[in-house]
């Protein structure tokens, strides 16, 4: 590893403030003018917010170092590993650190999104290099104090060591002088190997509180005089509303208003237990806006879909055509996935106080700046009269990158003129809508004498999905002849990104035909894999957008953790994936037991370049896991006439405890930036499951949920 | 509208609800205590889980009407000072994800090991699995009923 330098010019320049207390105040700003030069500021205007910052910290001169992190905590624990990276570069106390979940403020951060397994890709340079420049300023702080060279002074514990004289000081006496100083135009980043934090397993900062029972949730907010309102929204999709009569449910104790916006008829009332036996009370005709599809409807329109001429060509390397012609063997197989909701245990809810001079937003949110301007759109008022506060999610999954239940909760609030937290029961957060898009899959695969695959085309088409493929992934750029098409199908049920968006079971029926196609040459999955990345390597076709190197890598690890292919009485399924940003590999280990597949272990091998906590990393990987297991055996979400079947936890199945099968984490150490850990563990694991049930019974498993197919029907 | 008196966490509360009110939305909404969280409303996530007379029950479908006299534990009155074995267990095993599930899985834990101090390995199987955890924090979970364990023997 040699010492990496970045240099504060341009783009990241940095600004610094001289709190009112007299303390240090870092700012970032990495969006502002590139001639605009480092800056002193004073306290007050920076915490007005006048200035373009972003990532920072502040030091008190009583030695208290406060971090804030900007993006919103879902569970991926960025509150912990976000602070983590800047106290490692700043050489703090951990100990001593205090870190404060930042509001939205376009005009200090940016990017504060959780999604897309970003936040610390993103984030990475921009934390040490806050953490960095503040040391070397404490650093330059104390040789002037001290008369010395900062090349003699070193840091630790946030306390500045001149060993030759044997004095030190701490960093909140040096940060009035520091504050003075002008900033430095680079800092110096730590060595890898003298990380004291990151790669640790460090414990989530909110530990305690959770643990206690403190209120961190949106759920968990209260104000005094604020309103309680549940909204019944349509019971199909496709369907409007038509008439309400809300003279019962308005007679009920507690409820002091029912309005009503749009399609959605909401009950204001007193206590959350109140408004939710009004809602039940509502007297509401719908009547047909759109078809009522139920999933047999859907089962009909993938067919017509995959045999459509009008597809939109995603990827096209070579000549499909001749090559399936000139095929020794072609291998032909569809794949198809449900609807599923999201599921997070907290449900949808939120706070807003319409006033008249401006909005108030509090709640749970991945997109805090999307609720703002929908809310802001919504009301035709500029975005600056509305503050986003975020409070840590009871989960997420993608579902709250859509800003929907924000906005109700808005418009309920200017409706009912009052201060109102919506709360969406079970039913309504699993009924809602904003579902994992249904989709089916065909995939063909053309092999030549030897076994080469020689021809590859996949058709995705789904409801309202997008494009269900991901064209540039594995396997192209290594078959000479491919074809990757879609078709979407727009229905009124609507969806949203689902953890992994697409690839959550893209990934699962890539890595199972992949199995079936190596199968059919008569080829071990592991190398039929290597081989088509050495062909990748050596003779790539087209563009090829993932690193074949890291993709080998994880699966040379994990092959040689499970000792694939040497065991016995042991099924093993070969599964690996490229999302987002980062690589996983997995083996799935099944055993027969009277009969019947019994999954036992997965092993996990990842790369998402240097583990920044790990404690939450290895988490990620095995909740990633078990999220991507407990869909493919039970998720399922049917519809019948636009009315979703299953509504609460006694109809659809969530994978429970003594479901989950052991899991063994390991992780490529090559020293890359960290690449993102949020989603890329679960794409790969329907596939390594299936193809070890293949395995050990024969049954080749090509739709999901897994328990509604053979071998597994009738388990529960 | 019913006022009803009752003893939580070695306190005495009162609250004037209507008599089918779930304990859960009492704690929430009328007493402050938002530890106890909401996530079915039908007894099958555990979210909601809340010790009465030393029974891990689900305060989701239990009507504030017949607590009457029984003693209710919340996650908030667990111990004093956050320091029972089983929350010591789940902050030294690092358990959380989001955190959402938690106190409901402490609570459960924690009926458990009062009842059976030493649980075997398919006990804590059978108890845990009526919780829900949708980070799939399953495996830490198992780890830190068995940890809490020897640290209350």
């Amino acid at each position: 590893m040699s010492t990496t330098q970045t240099n504060n010019s341009r783009r990241n320049f940095l600004k610094l403030a001289a709190l009112g207390s007299g303390g240090l105040f870092l700012g970032f700003n990495w969006i502002g003018s590139a001639e605009a030069a480092p800056a002193l500021l004073n306290g007050a205007s920076a915490a007005a917010g006048t200035i373009d910052f972003n990532s920072y910290l502040s030091i008190a001169t009583d030695g208290l170092i406060t971090i804030y992190s900007p993006n919103p905590e879902i569970g991926q624990n960025i509150k912990t590993s976000f602070p983590m990276i800047v106290a490692e570069e700043l050489d703090a106390d951990w100990t001593k650190i205090k870190i404060v979940q930042a509001v939205l403020d376009n005009q200090k951060y940016e990017r504060q999104v959780t999604g897309g397994s970003g936040a610390v890709p993103h984030s990475w340079k921009r934390l040490r290099q806050a953490g960095a420049t503040a040391r070397q300023l404490l650093k330059e702080a104390a040789a002037a104090k001290w008369k010395v060279p900062v090349s003699e002074l070193t840091t630790n514990n946030a306390v500045v060591t001149h060993t030759a004289s044997g004095r030190k000081a701490t960093y909140g006496e040096l940060a009035a002088d520091a504050s003075k100083l002008p900033v430095p135009t680079d800092v110096k980043l730590k060595d890898r190997k003298d990380f004291k934090l990151i790669g640790k397993a460090i414990k989530n900062v909110d530990n305690k509180d959770i643990l206690t029972g403190k209120p961190l949730f949106g759920l968990d907010f209260y104000r005094e005089g604020m309103l309680f309102a549940m909204i019944q929204r349509p019971k199909a999709f496709g369907m409007k509303l038509k008439s309400v009569d809300a003279a019962a449910a308005k007679a009920m104790l507690g409820i002091v208003d029912v309005v009503t916006f749009k399609n959605n008829v909401a009950v204001v009332g007193k206590s959350t237990w109140q408004v939710k036996k009004a809602k039940d009370a509502l007297k509401i005709e719908y009547e047909k806006d759109k078809d009522l599809e139920s999933s047999s409807d859907h089962d009909k329109i993938f067919q017509d879909l995959l045999n459509s001429d009008k597809a939109t060509v995603r990827r096209k390397d070579g000549d499909v055509d001749t090559a399936f012609k000139n095929a020794a063997k072609v291998i032909k197989s569809e794949y198809q996935c449900p609807f599923l909701p999201h599921n997070p245990l907290e449900p949808m809810n939120f706070f807003a106080h319409v006033r008249e001079d401006g909005v108030e937003l509090v709640g749970p949110t991945q997109t805090p700046d999307r609720a703002r301007g929908e809310a802001a759109k919504l009301l035709g008022i500029p975005q600056e009269k509305i503050t986003v506060q975020m409070t840590r999610m009871g989960g997420a999954f993608g579902r709250r990158l859509m800003a929907d239940y924000a906005v109700e909760a808005v418009e309920v609030s200017r409706l009912a003129k009052a201060p109102v937290k919506v709360i969406w029961t079970r039913e309504d957060d699993m009924t809602g809508g904003n579902y994992r898009p249904a989709v089916r899959y065909r995939f063909e695969a053309a092999l030549d004498g030897q076994g080469n695959m020689i021809g590859y085309k996949l058709r995705g088409v789904g409801m309202n999905s997008g494009n269900p493929t991901r064209e540039h992934n594995f396997p192209s750029g290594a078959v000479d002849n491919l074809l990757i098409d879609s078709v979407e199908h727009e229905s009124p049920i609507s969806t949203a990104p689902w953890r992994a968006p697409i690839t959550n079971f893209l990934a699962f029926a890539e890595q199972s035909f992949l199995d079936e196609v190596a199968q059919a040459a008569g080829k071990d999955p592991v190398q039929f894999r290597l081989a088509l990345l050495d062909k990748a390597k050596k003779a790539p076709v087209g563009d090829i957008k993932y690193d074949i190197d890291r993709m080998k890598g994880v699966i040379e690890l994990v092959a040689e953790k499970a000792g694939w292919g040497k065991k016995k009485d042991i099924h093993q399924g070969f599964s690996v994936y490229f999302s987002h940003a980062s690589y996983v590999a997995q083996v799935g280990e099944v055993v027969m037991q009277k009969g019947k597949p019994v999954l036992k272990k997965i092993f996990v091998a990842g790369d998402c370049g240097i583990v920044v906590n790990l404690s939450g990393a290895r988490q990620q990987m095995m909740g990633g896991i078990v999220d991507g297991l407990g869909h493919a055996m039970y998720g399922n979400l049917t519809f019948k006439n636009g009315t979703p079947e299953q509504n609460n936890f006694n109809s659809y199945h969530l994978i429970r405890l003594n479901e989950v099968p052991e899991i063994e984490v390991h992780f490529v150490d090559n020293g890359i930036d960290p690449t993102g850990l949020g989603e890329p563990a679960l794409p790969p694991t329907g596939g390594a499951v299936a193809n070890a049930i293949f395995k050990a019974s024969g049954k080749r498993l090509r739709n999901q949920p897994f328990t509604e197919q053979e071998p597994f029907k009738g388990i529960s | 509208m019913a006022q009803y008196k009752l003893q939580i966490n070695g306190r005495s509360y009162q609250a004037d609800v209507e008599p089918d009110t779930p304990l859960l939305w009492v704690l929430r909404d009328h007493l402050g205590l938002v530890g106890t969280k909401y996530g079915c409303g039908i007894a099958q996530c555990g979210a909601c889980t809340v010790h009465i007379n030393g029974e891990a029950t689900r305060s989701c479908v239990y009507p504030v009407s017949a607590v009457a006299n029984s003693k209710v534990t919340t996650i908030e009155g667990l111990s004093e000072k956050g320091n029972h074995p089983v929350q010591l267990a789940w902050e030294e095993i690092d358990v959380a994800q989001c955190g959402y599930c938690q106190a409901g899985q402490v609570m459960t834990a924690a009926a458990l090991l009062k009842k059976k101090p030493k649980p075997t390995a398919a006990e804590i199987d059978a108890t845990m699995s009526n919780n829900l955890c949708r980070c799939g924090t399953y495996h830490r979970i198992r780890e830190a009923v068995k940890l809490a364990a020897t640290k209350l023997s």
